[in-house]
């Protein structure tokens, strides 16, 4: 019996996407930048500052990172993953040229809009930088939009720290302060940034909670002791953001894994105020 | 819409033909030992209604447990390519459904339709028509009643039939789709004179206020002792979930060889470990206490919040399956409890 068949999109289809350049930033941990086989396909594409994707290495399956690179600059994305599981081994073995699976964009967006003509901190811990790099770019490429920029960066060791051209770029730049640090042990005998922890590197930078913004993403155990810091301050927790992360399979509200009680990550976040994180159940 | 006919039993093997003629799969209650499954049928004869519920749920209709969501090939030099072909999943009609089952399909497509529609389930459901038959007996595991259904419930059914003698069914028909069946065969529907459905049903009692629940749980959240001993004997084994006509949860894996691949979607279940656990062992719900108030919640709270509707609809199949006895109505009733002590 012949039925007519709808138009309704495949929502699981990935666009394909050809690997431009990888990038090598720490020990397992590697960028890739992306573009579009389909021209078409690029043309139509937007996201906006915070949304994650699913990245598919066909074969292996889907694993969800954030979009690390900013809206401003078209024609491309990037993401920053470290190898761990079937699905970032598979697609650690890939290379220029090789194409893969992108799907998104998906979630909620930092509003950046709301917070021009205001001061930005940014604290990262690890791995935590690419998620907050795609807002650090899109806040730098609108300079004049925003007050003063302040990027605080830790990582275990010298060697974990991702983005190191970018933290040299950052480094120069007049506009920007930047403040990095490595945990005890974990410098070089050329380090000339701080050795310390970071929630007691941000104690001692001591930004001004006047007017600011803070985006704060790392550890659980980094984000605990940070947020008494920023508190302390005077940073209020509504003007305290960061990014959640929970398993996801579809990335649209459907898989049932994501959910913090009745939030989902994948529609109601990712990127979530202090104040809301507060009011969650601990299941994140 | 609607519309009341009489059906004569014996006439239902004529309407399997003229169904099965027009080219609709008929799904259907077969027996097996001593349970009933939903399976492909050929005639009305080997439809089994004796049972008061089907052991698993007549949901693989619109959501199998597994099916793949794209092929891709494999070329040269990394490149991968779609192995693309239109979506036709076959025209179905499940016969035999329950009420309570036939509701199910509105939870399911609140999940499925929640902003991105998913082409895979709509595309199955729309192809679907449900027949569903009233409930003449119910077990202690039934509580339709408790959660907004009822043994000649119509919600989600396109006819329902209520057998009203030993040779007669009442057929009530409630949508196009079901007029669509009604128009293969109309001479078997006959006027249905004075004949009233209701004396027929089974008695289900209302067991708990669903109200009361929805406000009373969320209190009982972070009341870890009661979510404990609760669960103490779940085994995480995922067979509530398996048997549930309305969980929707599922894992996406690739399946390839070197010349290309299928990714699939499976069913899943919150009562695994594996679910929630992050890459980097983290997991959020790392106790089987806490996947266990999860189910609870999802259902009975987070769903009434964001889906406006519950997620359970009383079929009763979780409590039946369970190999270590945890009875859903019983536990929710102790929670009702709890959540109003404070």
């Amino acid at each position: 019996m012949a039925v007519a068949t709808s138009n309704i999109p495949n929502i699981y289809k990935p666009y394909l996407m050809r690997i431009e350049k990888v990038t090598v930033e720490a020990p397992g941990v590697r960028t890739f930048r992306l573009v579009f086989t389909n021209p078409e396909e690029a043309e139509k594409f937007t996201f906006q500052a915070g949304q994650f994707a699913e990245y598919s290495s066909f074969g292996d399956g889907e694993s969800t990172f954030c979009i690390a690179s900013s809206p401003t600059r078209k024609g491309y994305v990037e993401c920053t993953f470290r190898q761990a599981g079937r699905v970032t081994s598979g697609l650690a073995s890939k290379d220029v040229g090789d194409v893969i699976g992108f799907r998104g964009p998906y979630g909620n967006t930092f509003p950046l809009e709301a917070w021009e003509g205001k001061n930005i901190v940014f604290v990262a811990g690890g791995i935590a930088l690419p998620p907050m790099r795609c807002v650090i770019w899109n806040v730098l490429d609108l300079r004049d939009k925003y007050k003063d920029v302040t990027i605080l960066y830790g990582a275990r060791t010298v060697a974990d720290l991702v983005y190191k051209d970018e933290l040299a770029e950052w480094d120069a730049r007049p506009d920007v302060r930047l403040v990095t640090t490595v945990d005890p042990g974990g410098e070089t005998p050329d380090w000339k940034g701080q050795i310390g922890f970071v929630p007691a590197v941000v104690e001692k930078a001591a930004p001004s909670a006047e007017n600011s913004i803070a985006v704060v993403c790392g550890p659980p155990i980094m984000i605990k002791f940070t947020l008494p810091v920023l508190s302390k301050l005077g940073f209020k927790p509504e003007n305290i953001f960061t990014t959640l992360e929970n398993r996801m399979k579809c990335g649209v509200g459907k898989c049932g894994r994501c959910n913090v009680g009745k939030t989902y990550v994948c529609k109601d976040g990712p990127v979530f105020t202090f104040a809301q994180v507060k009011e969650l159940p601990p299941e994140y | 819409m609607a519309e009341t006919r009489l059906i004569r039993k014996d006439a239902l093997t004529k309407l399997f033909e003229k169904t099965r003629q027009s080219g609709r799969r008929i799904l259907a209650p077969k027996a097996k030992g001593e349970q009933a499954f939903f399976e492909e049928v050929t005639s009305f004869g080997e439809v089994c209604l004796d049972h008061v519920q089907t052991r698993s749920s007549a949901k693989e209709a619109v959501f199998p447990k597994c099916e793949a969501l794209l092929r891709y090939k494999f070329g040269d030099k990394g490149a991968v390519s779609y192995d693309e072909k239109p979506f036709e999943p076959p025209v179905t009609v499940v016969f035999g459904t329950r009420p309570c089952d036939a509701r199910s399909l509105a939870a399911l497509r609140a999940v499925f339709n929640w902003d991105t529609p998913d082409k895979f389930y709509l595309e199955r459901e729309a192809r679907t028509t449900i027949i569903s038959v009233s409930c003449t007996k119910a077990d202690s595991d039934c509580f339709c009643t408790s959660v907004g259904g009822g043994p000649g419930d119509t919600a989600g059914s396109d006819i329902l039939l209520t057998p009203v003698s030993d040779k007669e069914y009442l057929a009530e028909i409630l949508t196009e789709k079901g007029q669509a069946i009604v128009a293969l065969a109309p001479e078997l529907f006959a006027t249905a004179g004075g004949a009233q459905k209701e004396p027929h049903l089974a008695k289900v009692a209302v067991q708990f206020d669903v109200n009361e629940l929805a406000k009373t749980i969320p209190v009982t959240f972070n009341d870890e002792k009661v979510w404990q001993e609760q669960s103490l004997a779940c085994l995480g084994c995922g067979t509530c979930a398996y048997v549930c006509p309305t969980c929707a949860c599922f894992d996406i894996q690739d399946e390839a060889n070197r010349q290309g691949g299928v990714r699939l979607r499976c069913w899943d279940s919150c009562g695994f470990s594996l679910f929630t656990l992050h890459t980097s062992g983290h997991n959020p719900r790392h106790v089987q206490s806490q996947r266990w108030r999860q189910r609870v919640m999802h259902k009975f709270s987070y769903y009434l919040e964001r889906q406006g509707m519950l997620g359970c609809v009383g079929c009763g199949r979780c409590s039946r399956a369970c190999p270590v006895d945890m009875n859903l109505v019983e536990h929710l009733k102790e929670l009702a409890l709890h959540g109003r002590n404070g």
